[in-house]
This record gives C-alpha cells, structure tokens and sequence, in this order.
C-alpha cells in the first residue's frame, strides 16, 4: 500500500482549520456555556448568580412537566415521522409512474421545503385558525367542534400535520431516488410471473426501500424532535396547557418566557446527549446500509 | 510629501468629528404595540424628530409585550439594550428586582435637565409604577384599564336593551345566554387576558386579595390567593358558560379582540387600549364599565394596567439626554390629550386630563371617561393598588394553561385554580431563589 503521509507538515492542519474553527465556534463553547449554565443559578439579567451544582438536573427529572414534555414529544414526532413519510411514500410511487412531466412534478413537489419553519407554521395557522381560518369555519360549520386552541388533541394534529407537510418533500426525494435505484428487471421478472401492483409493490419494493425507509425514520425523528421549534411557537406556543409542548419548546418557554436559565440549560444538556445517542445510532446502523452509488 | 500625509489625516480627522456632531444621537425605543396604536407610536416619534435635530427616536417593533420584555432581557445579557423598552404592566415586578440594569426615569429626567414633579401625574398610576420609597421607576406611555364592550346591533336583535350594558356579572352572564339561546351571534361573552382581567382586576374591582403582601406591593416573598371562593365561582361559571359555546377563548393575550370585531361575539371585556381596532372595524359598538359581582361597597377600583417605558442603564449622557427630551415631549398636555383622545388609553399627566374634561370631548363621548373614573373613583385599598411579583409573566402562563384545560372540560374551577395557586407559589419562591 502506498503511504498516505504529507511531506508538508503545516498544510494539513491548515486545511482542517476551517472546520475545527466552525465546530469550536458553533458547537464546543455554546455547549460549554450550556454546561456552565446549567450548574448555576441567576437572575434573569445575569447580575447574580451562584453554583448549585446538579440542582437543575434534580428538579427537572422531578418535574411532573418535563415527563409530560418527554411524552408529547416522542407522541409528536413519530406521528409525524410516520405520517410525512406515509404521504412521501404514496407521493413517490405515484411520481414514478408518471410518464410526461415528471421534472414539472417533481419540482412542484419539492417546493414546501423551501417554506421556513415559521411560514409553514404560520399557513397552517391561517388555514385552521378558529377566529380567522377558512377551513375552522367549514369544520365548524359542518358541525365538528373545531377549537384547537382549547382542545389539546386538536392542537396537536394541527402541529403535526404542519410539521409533516414541510418535511414530505425531503422525504420525497429520497423515495424516488430509491425507487430509481431498484433494477427494473427484478420488477418485470414479478410481473412476468404474474404479480399485480399491489404485490410487487409490498414484495419487492417495499423490502428493497428499507434502507431508504430506516435512514428517513431516524432523520425524521430528529427533525421533529429539534426542527420544528418554528412551527410550534406559531402555531400553538406549546398550549393548550402544554398539550404540545415539546422538550425543545420547553427549553426555550423556561428559558426565555420564565427567564429561568438554570433550569432550561440543564434541559438543553440532556437534549445534547439525545442528539448525540441519535447521531451515534445514525452511523453505527443508517450509514453501513446506505449505498452511494 | 510627509507633510501631505499627515495634513490630508488631520482634514479626514476633523471631517469625521464635524460630521459625528452633526448627525443627531439615535435612540432605540422598542414596543409591543400593533395595529391603530402602532401608528401613534410611529406618529409621535415622526413628531419628536421633526420638532428637533439633535435626537432621532427609533421605534422598532418587538412583538407581543411578553416576546418584547424577553428581546429586552436578551439584550440587555448580550450588552446591547435598546435606550427605551416598553414593559407591560406584569414585567413592571421583573425590571424591579433588575436594580443595575435599569435607570429610574426621575434620574434621567434630571439629567437631561428636566425637573420631575410628580404630582403632575396620576396618583394611582404612579404609585404604581413607583419603589415602595416612592421614587418613580418608568415612564407611563399607555396605561389602561379593562372595560367592556358590546356589540349594539346584536343587542337589538336578541331582544336586550341596546343603550345599558349589563352592570354585574350575573347580568353578563344572563345576557350572553339570552344571546345565544336566541340566535342573535354563535357566542354571547368573550374576554381578552384572562389572567390580567378576569383575576388581577376582577380581585381588585370587587375588593378581595389576590395574593398576600398586598398583592406584592408590600414584598416579594408572596402567597397567592386567588383560589378563595369568590374567583373559584366566577371561573366555573365561565367554564359552565364554554360547553356550549356561550363563552368562547380566544387565547392568552389579546386575540378575543378579533371575536368580537368579527361579530362572532357579542360582548368582550377588554383594555380601554383595545379602542383603535374596534373603531377601525366600523362596528356599532357601546362601553361599559367592567362588570363586578354584585355585594356591599362594589365595585371598589380597577387597577393600571398597559405598559410603561423602561430606560436602560450603560448608555451614554447624549442618549439619556435624549431619552429626557422624549419623555418631557411625550408629557406635553396636548400630546397626551390626544394620545388619551385617539387610542382610548388613559392620559398620565392631570392637565391632560383636565384639558380632556373642558375641551367637552366626555360630553360627546361619556363612555370614554369609564376607565379613568373606574381607576380613580376611589381611593385604593390594599387589594386594589395593584399585582406586583417578580415573575409574574410565568405565574400568568400557569394561569393560563391551568384556565386551558378547565375550559376544555378536563377540570373543574376549583381545580384549576388550586393548581394555578400551588404551582404559581412553587415558581414565586424559585424566582426569590428560595
């Protein structure tokens, strides 16, 4: 084998500056600052504060709130893992047997995730809206009690459907990259042997998705999870009492509505080691059976 | 060839520092204000500018008052507070106990040259924005009180009388049945901020205790109250009201406003500020005094609510010298009579008040008056000066989840409000570092 080492002994760490900068920068000091934080206790324009030690850590897996918080969230983001990915699925299948325009389509289809967070949340909003909304007016004019901002259940569907409408479309793209890849021939040979749609479909090309299907679910789950902070607060700010209050909204909402610093670093603390339990999970599973090709 | 050099330096030197001297100082004056009021204040800062060129006022908008007191908070940790903020009246505890962060708006008057006299203003509103010392924190911008307002044409057409607005709750209530069983609008009764209306003034309009410490005037270390028996009733006759529709939410702050400009509601209890937008709607509307539970030497007095502008500590003499320019323009009687007289919050200053009294302006709208006369219609007593915590932001969102699922059938009144009052205690002391 032939030997990979630089004669220049400089240039490599020049060329790895820019990322360790980024990563110093954008991950290692905000997360210090998060650990600090989350030992102390201060008013909330930080002119005093004093060390408590794992304090907040203790209070929070005490609160009766923050156990709420874990629930709704793994409720919110499975639903809307499996629901964007459902729709996705369905979208691409349909895509793919599409003969004339299927740039057209595909484009088309790949505009909702340009929206931001907020806009999309802020569309739903306007759509649903009991005092304003169009379609509030339809569902309560057709006799259904639509009042999201009271009932929690109704809320959340809002929420979830937002958050899956603007993430179908990356979802999309991957299924139909998939589906490109699968080889035609294995498709005729079941055809030839006689299997419909439906069967080729749950046989064939269900089965050979599922590296696409299992990488999607994890990337999902963590957009739901950290990505649809936007949606949330504009929609429903966490309410009806908390009925959608997700561990990341609840961070902010102590944080920076009940200025209690303390107990929302601490939050963001176990939030860290979440995203690093996903990510570590991501690459020992996901990245060994995604084939670039 | 030196010498060139260091003159053309000198010329771009004394160049910069003219031009330094001659652009007026900004001034950073964020708010909360949207809609009909949100043009005053783009208004009024147009005016300052123009009258003088040393100054330049710089509305930007925040947000609802929660999100702008937070903005405020944010950047005033990141060292770059805006000079002017405006603070609801909730926050008002919250730049209290911020001593070192903040410049009570008698020191910057002083410095800027001005003289403070503070028995220009309104007594209920400085005593309220006042340090139990008496020395007067922030400047009252708009200041408010809950009023009621009803739809006219849905009156008539569900049989009521159009010219009196009910007096009493009970009367509301009965109303707002009568309106729905009629068919004359989807929904009777509707209210804007269920926590500053329906509890902090409600405590104080029918004289019982919100919370101990003389609702926290007197100290921070405080236990709420309002879990007694005269709010634990009001609540479950709301809550009864909202199974069928009588009674509709529309949110935390003060998005009920748009259920009744849309005529979906009949009657809504909200700010005297709430004024503008419905005189925008075009709407045939009347005003009452905020309604009361009918009982002996009732109802007592409203307290201040709206907002008050904060000045931060760490500027420079130019910009409080502005600050105090602004505030002394903004105090100006003509000034506030018309603020008084376009947006429906209170004047701050007597004179504006007065000025408001002779010019007849009451005569031709009495209605306009009920906010002042309910605030100043006699003197306080120790429920009725009004709510100050140090968190009261956060014990106004617990309110509001606890109300949420009460009024989604999930619990009753009393529930509600117990849990409200524990989890609000448990955040009090938190707050006080206890």
């Amino acid at each position: 084998m032939q030997s990979v080492v630089f004669p220049n002994k400089i240039l490599p760490y020049a060329l790895v500056a820019p990322q360790i900068v980024l990563t110093v920068v954008f991950f290692f000091w905000p997360a210090s600052q998060a650990l600090y934080q989350s030992m102390m206790r201060e008013d909330p324009f930080g002119l005093q504060s004093s060390f408590v030690g794992l304090a907040n850590f203790s209070n929070i897996l005490a609160d009766e709130n923050y156990l709420h918080a874990l629930r709704v969230t793994v409720v919110f983001s499975l639903a809307t893992a499996l629901l964007s990915m459902g729709i996705a699925l369905l979208l691409a299948t349909a895509a793919d047997t599409v003969v004339r325009g299927k740039g057209f389509y595909r484009t088309m289809m790949i505009i909702p995730y340009a929206v931001a967070p907020a806009v999309a949340g802020m569309l739903w909003l306007f759509m649903f809206n009991p005092a304003m909304g169009t379609f509030a007016y339809i569902l309560r004019r057709n006799g259904i009690p639509w009042d999201p901002l009271l009932n929690g259940d109704q809320a959340m569907s809002l929420v979830v459907v937002a958050a899956a409408w603007k993430q179908i479309s990356y979802n999309f793209l991957f299924f139909v990259a998939g589906l490109q890849a699968i080889p035609k021939s294995l498709l005729e040979a079941a055809a030839i042997d006689g299997a419909r749609g439906a069967r080729r479909f749950w046989t064939i090309v269900f089965p050979l998705l599922a590296p696409t299907t299992f990488f999607l679910l994890v990337i999902n789950t963590v957009y739901a999870f950290f990505d649809t902070f936007g949606i949330i607060h504009s929609v429903t700010g966490g309410g009806p009492a908390k009925a959608t209050e997700t561990l990341v909204y609840k961070v902010y909402n102590d944080g920076f509505v009940n200025l209690n610093l303390g107990s929302s670093a601490a939050q963001s603390v176990v939030l860290m080691v979440i995203v690093i339990a996903l990510t570590a999970f991501q690459f020992r599973f996901v990245e060994r059976r995604v084939h670039y090709g | 060839m030196r010498s060139i050099l260091t003159s053309a330096i000198a010329a771009t030197t004394l160049l910069l520092m003219a031009s330094s001297a001659v652009a007026a100082t900004e001034i950073a004056w964020w708010h909360a204000m949207t809609g009909a009021n949100n043009e005053v204040v783009d208004q009024l800062a147009k005016e300052f500018n123009e009258s003088q060129s040393d100054y330049k006022v710089v509305p930007v908008f925040k947000g609802t008052y929660p999100e702008t007191l937070n903005a405020g908070i944010a950047a005033f940790r990141a060292k770059q507070p805006p000079a002017i903020m405006q603070v609801f009246d909730a926050g008002s505890g919250v730049m209290m106990g911020a001593q070192g962060a903040i410049v009570p708006v008698a020191d910057v008057l002083e410095k800027g040259g001005f003289k403070f006299d503070k028995s220009q203003y309104l007594p209920g509103i400085v005593a309220y924005y006042s340090k139990p010392d008496g020395t007067m924190l922030s400047f009252p911008y708009n200041s408010s009180s809950p009023i009621l307002y009803y739809n006219k044409n849905i009156f008539e057409k569900a049989g009521l009388n159009a010219d009196t607005p009910p007096k009493t709750w009970a009367e509301v209530f009965d109303a707002a049945r009568k309106i729905k069983t009629s068919g004359a609008a989807p929904c009777g009764f509707t209210s804007t901020w269920l926590t500053w209306i329906q509890t902090e003034n409600f405590a104080a309009w029918n004289n019982i205790s919100y919370a101990s410490n003389e609702n926290g005037l007197g100290g921070t270390d405080v236990k709420l109250a309002f879990n007694a028996e005269p709010f634990v009733k009001h609540f479950q006759d709301i809550a009864d009201l909202a199974k069928d529709g009588t009674f509709r939410y529309g949110g935390r702050t003060s998005e009920a406003k748009q259920l009744f400009t849309s005529g979906e509601c009949a009657i809504l209890t909200e700010s005297s500020g709430g004024l503008g937008d419905i005189v925008k709607s075009g709407m045939k509307y009347g005003i009452g005094q905020l309604p009361y539970e009918d009982g002996p030497g009732r109802p007592q007095n409203t307290i201040p609510g709206g907002a008050s502008l904060w000045v931060f500590a760490g500027k420079s003499d130019a910009e409080y010298k502005g600050v105090a320019t602004f505030f002394n323009f903004l105090s100006q009687t003509k000034v506030q009579a018309r603020l008084h007289q376009v947006s429906g919050y209170m004047p701050v200053t007597m004179a504006a008040y007065e000025e408001t009294k002779k010019s007849g302006f009451y005569e031709k709208n009495p209605a306009r008056e009920t906010p002042l006369l309910q605030m100043m219609g006699k003197p306080p007593t120790e429920n009725s000066k009004g709510v100050r915590l140090v968190n009261l932001p956060q014990v106004r969102d617990i309110m509001n989840e606890e109300f949420e699922a009460m009024l989604a059938g999930k619990q009753d009144a009393k529930a509600a409000l117990d849990k409200a009052v524990e989890r609000g205690n448990a955040a009090i002391q938190q707050a006080i570092g206890n």
